[in-house]
């Protein structure tokens, strides 16, 4: 281990007013068959915050996120050496349910994927999934006003998910995520295939749903980190003979990390040297 | 080249380019000639169809009648007459096929699409499945003859159903699989994210968003076994009487069908009987018509 990857414990040493870890992720090999994807990436997510994963493609952002919630499980010949822990227990722990992890970490992927069914349907997914019992119409409403989308849906809840636009489907998305509560919304790249007008008010939503939710987000777009971001983690990729590796750079406070970034690596990132 | 394409201007500031399509040019005409010949032959393609349902009309639609649904199949001399047991039977023996192939095919459907795509026993299956599809079907009738009417004792309704199942089955588990591995990886993912299970995600997500394409495969398999008659010959033989008899269904007894009652009026003697095998095979393909377009108006169906 050098200094770089240490970055993340220093910061959580220094500390702020209250930084409470929810996932302490430590991730120090992550292998897709012999191939290693990703080394000494420790992230912690600090509940109530949004953290921002930026960096190069191919630098293991998307990895180390999916990794939070197991969603890399399904990926043949995904294994890591490290830990993850959520709520001081081992995400990865034997006897763990990888289903019930994602109950509690919800995720929005980069394609806005609402499913074959009504919009109605779509949030109310998760509930029955969980054999919820409540008022069923008022939960799906108290989602998707979180979600900002209520008052553009709400007289048609019966229309297909796949009728609305992309931005609709996106803000569907997360209106599904958060319908059954989770502690933690992963987001990778949620605005990579929205427009500028949609990418704003999924960014504004963000920012109202760290109130109740941690957000860890991944994104390719450096000014999406700076606007939304309260921390930021950069990553880079270095290329050897066995492939091209992701590693963390460095993780802070994303305006340090924008305007005082420590590594040399970061300052050439930030300036758009290479992308 | 150059006789091929437009030529290309020396310099900018030429006289005004001419953006017209010229017809003398080769590459116009071949085109013009090429969608030509496709229109042409989609024109013939569609011949076979039209000019049968023609000559069933022609031949077989001054028969149609309510008699036609009501009455039993006449006996040699006799006039007027219909085919209603037939018509019975072929429901009943095409349902006891899809009752058998339906749940066999949806269920390897989702053993080749989603749960072990690549095992050996998948790609075993996927072969035999494809094979399946090019069995004559005169060969699904002598299976079935001899695993249920030798061990029965009897030619019958399930005997048929068997033989029937048997040639839908490869359809059914082909066009199922295609329509699950069109549910995009994405909503699966979503479904995964959303803390489901893998039968979870296959019950809850992939067969409903698949829905419209599996009854697609379905109502063509429906439709093709509706007209069989080979493996019926073996099967259900016939009969010339209803299926329900007195408010009591033999079901172990040989049964009508269309196909077959076409297939033993048309060798007759009499004008009557082969009037009404027009007529059936009017109505027999109408009856395919009906599944196919079921099959379509299903298959457009989404959400």
């Amino acid at each position: 281990m050098n200094a770089l990857v240490t970055a993340g414990d220093e910061m959580l040493a220094s500390g702020e007013a209250n930084p409470k870890v929810i996932i302490d992720c430590k991730l120090d090999k992550v292998f897709y068959g012999d191939f290693l994807a990703v080394r000494d990436s420790h992230v912690p997510i600090l509940k109530g915050h949004i953290t921002g994963f930026i960096g190069p493609s191919g630098c293991g952002k998307s990895t180390v996120l999916r990794s939070l919630n197991r969603m890399n499980d399904l990926v043949q010949g995904f294994r890591f050496e490290g830990k993850v822990h959520f709520h001081d227990q081992d995400v990865y722990g034997s006897g763990v349910d990888p289903v019930v992890v994602r109950r509690y970490i919800g995720m929005v992927f980069q394609q806005p994927n609402p499913f074959a069914m009504s919009i109605f349907d779509n949030v109310a997914f998760g509930l029955r999934l969980n054999r919820f019992k409540g008022d069923m119409a008022e939960r799906v409403e108290n989602a998707l006003r979180k979600a900002a989308l209520w008052d553009e849906v709400k007289d048609k809840l019966k229309a297909s998910g796949l009728s609305l636009s992309g931005g609709q489907q996106q803000r569907l998305c997360i209106a599904r995520a958060i319908a059954t509560n989770p502690s933690v919304i992963l987001m990778d790249e949620p605005c990579s295939a929205l427009d500028p007008i949609a990418t704003r008010r999924i960014e504004e939503l963000m920012k109202e749903l760290k109130e109740k939710y941690t957000i860890a987000l991944v994104t390719h777009n450096m000014q999406q980190a700076m606007r939304v971001a309260d921390k930021t983690a950069f990553f880079s990729v270095e290329i050897s003979k066995s492939g091209r590796t992701g590693y963390l750079v460095e993780l802070g406070d994303t305006q340090q990390i924008f305007e005082d970034p420590r590594e040399e690596l970061t300052k050439q990132y930030i300036r758009g040297e290479f992308s | 080249m150059s006789g091929q394409n437009p030529s290309l201007p020396e310099n900018e500031t030429a006289v005004a380019p001419q953006l017209q399509r010229s017809w003398v040019e080769r590459r116009a005409l071949r085109s013009a000639l090429l969608s030509g010949v496709a229109w042409i032959a989609a024109i013939i393609a569609s011949i076979p169809l039209f000019s049968v349902l023609y000559g069933l009309i022609v031949r077989g639609g001054h028969r149609l009648s309510l008699e036609l649904f009501t009455e039993l199949p006449p006996a040699g001399f006799e006039e007027g007459g219909g085919f209603g047991n037939a018509i019975v039977g072929t429901l009943v023996t095409v349902t006891i096929g899809a009752l058998i192939s339906i749940p066999i095919g949806i269920l390897a459907a989702t053993f080749l699409g989603e749960l072990e795509p690549d095992g050996r026993v998948a790609q075993a299956a996927r072969f035999c499945a494809k094979t399946l599809t090019g069995l004559p079907s005169i060969l699904a009738g002598v299976f079935a003859y001899a695993v249920v009417v030798l061990t029965t004792g009897t030619y019958s309704a399930p005997a048929a159903g068997v033989a029937l199942a048997l040639l839908m089955l490869p359809t059914v588990v082909l066009t199922a699989e295609e329509a699950m591995k069109m549910v995009p990886v994405n909503m699966k993912n979503a479904a995964y994210g959303m803390g489901c299970t893998r039968s979870q995600v296959i019950w809850k997500i992939v067969l409903p968003t698949a829905l419209p394409g599996i009854l697609t495969g379905v109502m063509l398999a429906v439709a093709r076994a509706a007209g069989e008659t080979a493996p019926l010959l073996f099967t259900a033989l016939f009969s010339s009487y209803w299926f329900v008899e007195n408010g009591h269904a033999e079901l172990m007894a040989p049964i009508a069908s269309l196909s077959v009652l076409i297939y033993n009026f048309s060798g007759m003697p009499y004008e009557n009987q082969i009037e009404l095998a027009w007529a059936a095979s009017l109505v027999l393909v109408l009856l395919v018509l009906l599944f196919n377009i079921l099959a379509r108006v299903l298959g457009r169906k989404k959400v």
